[in-house]
């Protein structure tokens, strides 16, 4: 049923008997299996995509890059988890990178805002060795998602016969 | 001033301009056109096989291939007809490599055709079979296929279309425009008739890669006894997306494809080089491109069939190609008229049934080579015009 989960990762809109159409099962399997992947937590919502860059006044987002020492017994969960719990922290992953451990996304409404949140809130914190911020200034993709330009990318087949 | 209908040739004068061509111009001129009216696929050429066309110019090849194309090329298209078709041919004199398999058609039709036989073509079908017999002298015979047969020709119509000048019939299936295919029983049964009489075949399998369910494609010389009268034509376009490469290939007997080989010695002279390059990575590495874009062709059939029949655009199943041909007899239309109506009102372009062929009246071709997105919202904006046509 990996096809259900491609398929709703790029649409989240079908109807269950659009779905059932597309897969050739039944609507009740499809509903079912949905069910299970959320039970699961495989499925875990859906949102809408959003391109802030066109919205006014919606703020900025930064990159944050956190040097972190991980804890004996837990590593680099316990960190994640306090970073995770702040409002305006988008996303947070943990990488496989010489120079920064955690990454998290983060959301503000000016520059000074995020920068006091990072001084304040994240360099503070207790095995936090290191922070690097990068502020976006255009967003091109996202959600698998082109945002730059006119949105749909044009029809480039000619008419031919 | 110079009367140029007297200069020119009377058959190509004679010609009629392309049915979907009408429908592209008007979407032309429009704003917010959502089509699903292309007969390519939307996919681009796997990056790979791209790579190996870059490589082959970074390298400088750059020149003229051999008449026939590379003999590599011609050797990897052995073995992918004998490996996906189970039908083998030889690459030194069995196959030509051509310019798309338009070019193809059009060499087989030209090498086999005198003036006056007839050539039975079966409609619905691509337009260029009844133009390209005619520039060959031939006599179109066109035999209509029906929805409640599938749109598959029977033995029984084939039968009754056979004269003693029939010398060619063409067997376009998988089907542009109805998706129709023929499964080895519908081949055999064609076989029977064909077995009492010297016609040769034309088998037409550029879509031979895009059927969908647990059989897959059938090609005629597969069929016993049928290999010695059949010339496939088949290319690289619709199984890895490369249109634009103009890459295609005719499999056949020997005498064929010798007199074959001589017109586009001459008219052509070889395919284009880089193609070649890119097409033998395609053969080599390509069978799960061709699995992926399939799979994605079918859960988009399936979503676009499902759909119409709900909104009562009856479709018989399309079991191939990437286009689904629905009647469209439910709004009291014409097929011209409906296409027209459905353009100007929701800005949606199909093609009329028409285009391809006078038996395509109460149908329109729809192809579903568009992202799911792009379908969903031509399908919302086809609704709309349903609901708009009953509610008046």
């Amino acid at each position: 049923m990996n096809k259900l989960l491609n398929i709703l990762s790029r649409n989240a809109e079908f109807t269950t008997a659009q779905l059932a159409a597309m897969l050739g099962e039944s609507e009740e399997a499809v509903k079912a299996s949905i069910e299970e992947y959320k039970a699961q937590g495989i499925i875990k919502g859906t949102t809408t995509l959003i391109d802030w860059d066109k919205v006014p006044d919606s703020g900025v987002t930064a990159i944050i890059e956190l040097k972190v020492t991980p804890k004996p017994e837990t590593g680099f969960d316990d960190i994640a988890k306090i970073v995770m719990s702040y409002d305006n922290v988008e996303s947070v992953y943990l990488a496989a990178s010489s120079r920064y451990d955690l990454i998290a996304t983060v959301k503000g409404s000016t520059i000074q805002e995020i920068a006091e949140f990072v001084s304040k809130r994240l360099s503070t914190l207790d095995n936090v060795i290191g922070t690097a911020t990068s502020f976006v200034l255009t967003q091109y993709k996202g959600g698998g998602v082109v945002y730059y330009g006119d949105g749909d990318e044009q029809e480039q087949r000619s008419m031919i016969l | 001033m110079i009367d140029y209908t007297k200069l020119l040739n009377n058959n190509i004068q004679n010609l009629k301009p392309s049915g979907i061509r009408k429908f592209f111009d008007i979407a032309n001129e429009m704003e917010h056109v959502i089509s699903l009216s292309i007969g390519e696929p939307d996919f681009t050429t796997p990056w790979h096989v791209r790579q190996e066309g870059i490589e082959s110019l970074r390298r400088g090849h750059t020149w003229y291939s051999p008449n026939r194309g590379f003999a590599e090329l011609r050797t990897q298209i052995s073995k992918y007809y004998a490996r996906r078709f189970n039908v083998e041919y030889d690459p030194e004199s069995e196959i030509v490599v051509s310019v798309g398999g338009s070019e193809a058609i059009d060499l087989c039709i030209r090498a086999i055709v005198n003036e006056g036989d007839e050539v039975l073509i079966p409609q619905p079908a691509f337009v260029c079979y009844e133009p390209m017999t005619v520039m060959a002298g031939g006599k179109p015979v066109i035999i209509e296929t029906k929805a409640e047969n599938g749109f598959r020709l029977t033995a029984e119509e084939l039968e009754a279309a056979i004269t003693p000048k029939t010398k060619l019939l063409i067997l376009p299936f998988p089907n542009n425009p109805t998706g129709a295919v023929m499964r080895r029983q519908h081949l055999e049964e064609i076989a029977k008739v064909l077995e009492k009489h010297d016609i040769l075949v034309l088998s037409d399998e550029i879509y031979g890669e895009l059927t969908y369910g647990k059989e897959r494609h059938v090609s005629f010389a597969d069929i016993k006894g049928m290999k010695e009268r059949t010339i496939v034509v088949s290319g690289f376009s619709k199984a890895y997306a490369m249109t634009g490469w103009r890459l295609g290939y005719a499999l056949g007997p020997e005498p064929v494809i010798t007199q074959m080989l001589k017109l586009h010695q001459y008219a052509i002279m070889s395919a284009p080089t880089t193609a070649q390059y890119a097409a033998i990575e395609a053969l080599k590495h390509g069978d799960s491109d061709i699995e992926r874009m399939r799979e994605e062709y079918d859960t988009r059939r399936r979503l676009i069939v499902d759909e119409f029949c709900r909104m009562g655009l009856t479709c018989f199943e399309p079991e191939g190609a990437f286009y689904v041909f629905p009647s469209i007899q439910i709004s009291g239309m014409s097929s011209e008229e409906f296409c027209e109506k459905l353009i100007y009102a929701q800005h949606v372009a199909i093609v009329p049934g028409t285009a391809f062929g006078d038996c395509g009246e109460g149908f329109a071709r729809v192809s579903y080579s568009y992202s799911l997105k792009h379908i969903q919202e031509a399908l919302e904006r086809i609704e709309r015009f349903l609901d708009n046509i009953h509610n008046s």
